[in-house]
């Protein structure tokens, strides 16, 4: 086990160097950079923007590019935002802060929900709650969550019972005390959550009612329910465990998929997290910013499919990590 | 099941045949995709053609008349609207006013894919001052409806082009690595997992980025096949690679060896037609992804440019509250992208069902 962890932990940095290598290599072949727009400007003579470049370091050749951006990010040195002109690295720690209070959220709400529902699911099968969970997790799996997100936005917008995007009131927030800023933003989170987390809800009830149905099948809940025990206490103490074994790489995969699972929602509420940052960051060219962001979200897919993979390694005896 | 001479194909139609929701999503593809092939004819003006005039008109749709007043029949038609005052967009109904939907009306010229051209559509209005907006028009007054038929031409197409491609590659690349293992297969393989560690959006993002931002729109209709088609077959190569791992231990891949078979037609007669059914079953679960990321693309104002016409670059007016309250049928596009992915799969999941040699006929 601890030989597996290690070895999985050594093949970590030279991934996250290959994945910098093919980013800086893609930021590096776009045509155009940073300053090519402020250069448009007839203003700006030739000799300025050339000066520009050096002192924002974008005048060498790839391999002194590259070289340069490595050995600062080995120390944890991104560099400064050129549009912001903020370290990369305070600045993406509260985006990445308020993209993990939302998707962390929704990541919460939606397990809440699916495991009782597809185990209520399961045991009703074919009933009437199966097949209004059953329409509602294909609904949730079919809507794109643009689309999805847009109509929750206009849905704020007729009734104006939520806020349509953002965070928090631009308006009233600093004179706010503690309480009334939590509950505002509480107020931003919850359409922006209801969207993620029934969108995702879906899967994962989905797969936790396939693996109950199976469960519930087996010959030993069968004994277990001949020897007189009660029917929920069997599917809770007997079936329940093994059936949401499987759930736990999901879960993993859900916790990987953190930082991306509500890109799309975020852009449709304003939400000042990741999403809308890089997105600008990469049409901006602002190289810093956009490979600590890459990076960023690299090491949490990849730290998230190793935790998937060591919990389930942790729940089923059955798995030998070698 | 002793009668039993079917070919696995046919064993899949049958089995798919008899399964309600697959055959509906089924129904549902073959009409939109057939619409979006005769788009031009379908559509009552062409795309890019504008009546500022009439800008954000309401769907016409749900005033769509048969009989007048006075209750004689007048075939489809709806009453004539005008403006409330020429700085705000706001129509009010001229109750005399009938502007007759026409059947096969002349119309803006199309071309059947460079073919041949035609100006013939199948709807047209009667008054040709007041354009019939049936899903409503957007600020430049152009017809939603034609937009999204031409829309679909893009977004429906982007899907099919970019699962060929990114299966074909994935088969082929994930069938050699399978086979032929060591060094290739090692590279390969490495280079998999670099793909795949990189969170979806922001690859896309990043390799868009790296063919500059102004395309023309040709162009960057084969950026994003491409972009998509390079993020795509990656987890594809690795799936048919592990299948084809186990397939060539089977005794009919050592005969083939022993009687001389070439290693391409090993892997071309003997290993990839086993992976046929994993290739459509994933291929119809997969189209909505590549559908959706060119809307997500074209949504962020870096897909498909105006005043060419995709599902995502039409929702893209709808990020705008106003635009989204006020003229809400911007969402249009959006249900057509619910359906398409909704009938994928639900077809996807028939197949799924149907190609498993465990279920019966």
């Amino acid at each position: 086990m601890w030989i597996f962890i290690a070895r999985r932990f050594i093949s970590i940095p030279p991934l996250l160097l290959a994945v910098s290598f093919i980013t800086y290599l893609l930021l590096y072949v776009a045509p155009g950079d940073y300053f090519t727009r402020l250069c448009d400007n007839p203003s700006i003579t030739e000799e300025m923007c050339a000066q520009l470049r050096v002192q924002y370091g974008l005048d060498g050749g790839f391999w002194k590019r590259y070289a340069f951006w490595l050995v600062n990010a080995v120390t944890f040195e991104f560099g400064y935002s050129f549009k912001y002109e903020l370290p990369v690295f305070s600045l993406i720690t509260e985006r990445l802060s308020n993209t993990l209070l939302l998707s962390g959220t929704s990541m919460v709400a939606s397990w809440g929900l699916a495991i009782p529902l597809g185990v209520v699911a399961a045991v009703y099968q074919g009933k009437f709650i199966d097949k209004a969970a059953g329409f509602v997790s294909f609904f949730g799996l079919s809507i794109p969550r643009v689309f999805y997100a847009l109509l929750a936005l206009l849905f704020a917008a007729k009734t104006g019972w939520f806020p349509t995007g953002g965070m928090r009131d631009q308006i009233a927030w600093d004179d706010f005390s503690a309480f009334e800023r939590f509950k505002d933003v509480a107020h931003h989170l919850i359409l922006p959550v209801f969207v993620v987390a029934t969108a995702e809800m879906a899967s994962h009830m989905r797969q936790m009612r396939a693996q109950m149905i199976e469960t519930l099948n087996k010959d030993y809940v069968r004994t277990a329910r001949a020897k007189g025990l009660g029917y929920w206490t069997v599917v809770w103490k007997h079936a329940f465990g093994n059936a949401v074994n499987p759930l736990v790489t999901q879960f993993g995969y859900s916790l990987a998929a953190l930082l991306t699972g509500s890109f799309l929602v975020e852009v449709v509420f304003s939400w000042p997290g990741m999403a809308r940052l890089t997105v600008d960051a990469v049409f901006a060219q602002d190289e810093p910013l956009v490979m600590a962001a890459v990076m960023m979200a690299t090491t949490m897919l990849v730290v998230g499919n190793l935790i998937a993979d060591l919990l389930l390694a942790a729940i089923d005896p059955r798995i030998r990590l070698e | 099941m002793a009668e039993s001479h079917y070919s696995p194909g046919q064993l899949i139609w049958l089995k798919l045949k008899r399964n309600r929701t697959a055959m509906f999503g089924l129904g549902v593809l073959v009409a939109l995709y057939l619409s979006s092939f005769f788009a031009g004819f379908l559509a009552p003006a062409h795309y890019a053609t504008q009546n500022r005039e009439v800008s954000w008109h309401p769907p016409q749709l749900d005033d769509l008349h048969l009989f007048d007043a006075e209750g004689t029949f007048r075939g489809p038609f709806v009453y004539g609207t005008k403006r409330v005052h020429p700085a705000i967009s706001e129509y009010e109904v001229e109750p005399g006013v009938v502007v007759e939907l026409e059947l096969f009306a002349r119309g803006d010229t199309w071309s059947f894919f460079g073919l041949f051209e035609s100006d013939l559509h199948l709807l047209g209005w009667s008054d040709p001052k007041r354009p019939i907006f049936l899903f409503g028009s957007d600020l430049y007054g152009r017809d939603l409806l034609s937009r999204v038929l031409y829309g679909s031409q893009i977004s429906l197409s982007v899907g099919i082009i970019g699962i060929l491609i990114s299966m074909s590659l994935g088969m082929f690349l994930g069938g050699v690595a399978g086979y032929f293992g060591g060094r290739v297969d090692f590279a390969l393989m490495r280079f998999i997992e670099v793909i795949l560690s990189i969170p979806g959006l922001y690859l896309i993002l990043t390799l868009r980025q790296a063919f500059g931002q102004d395309l023309p729109s040709t162009q960057s209709y084969f950026m994003i096949i491409i972009v998509l088609a390079f993020v795509g077959w990656a987890a594809n190569a690795r799936v048919v690679r592990g299948m084809v791992l186990s397939i060539k231990e089977n005794d009919y891949v050592t005969a083939a060896e022993a009687l001389g078979v070439s290693r391409v037609n090993i892997i071309r007669k003997h290993i990839l037609p086993n992976t046929w059914s994993f290739a459509i079953v994933t291929a119809t679960l997969y189209v909505p992804y590549y559908i959706l990321s060119e809307v997500a693309l074209s949504f962020l104002g870096v897909g498909i440019q105006e005043p060419e016409a995709s599902w995502g670059n039409m929702l893209k007016d709808a990020q705008n509250i106003r635009n989204l309250t006020d003229y809400s049928w911007v969402l249009v596009p959006g249900f057509f992208i619910f359906l398409t992915t909704m009938a994928f799969n639900y077809l996807g999941d028939g197949l799924r069902d149907a190609a498993d040699p465990r279920s019966k006929l």
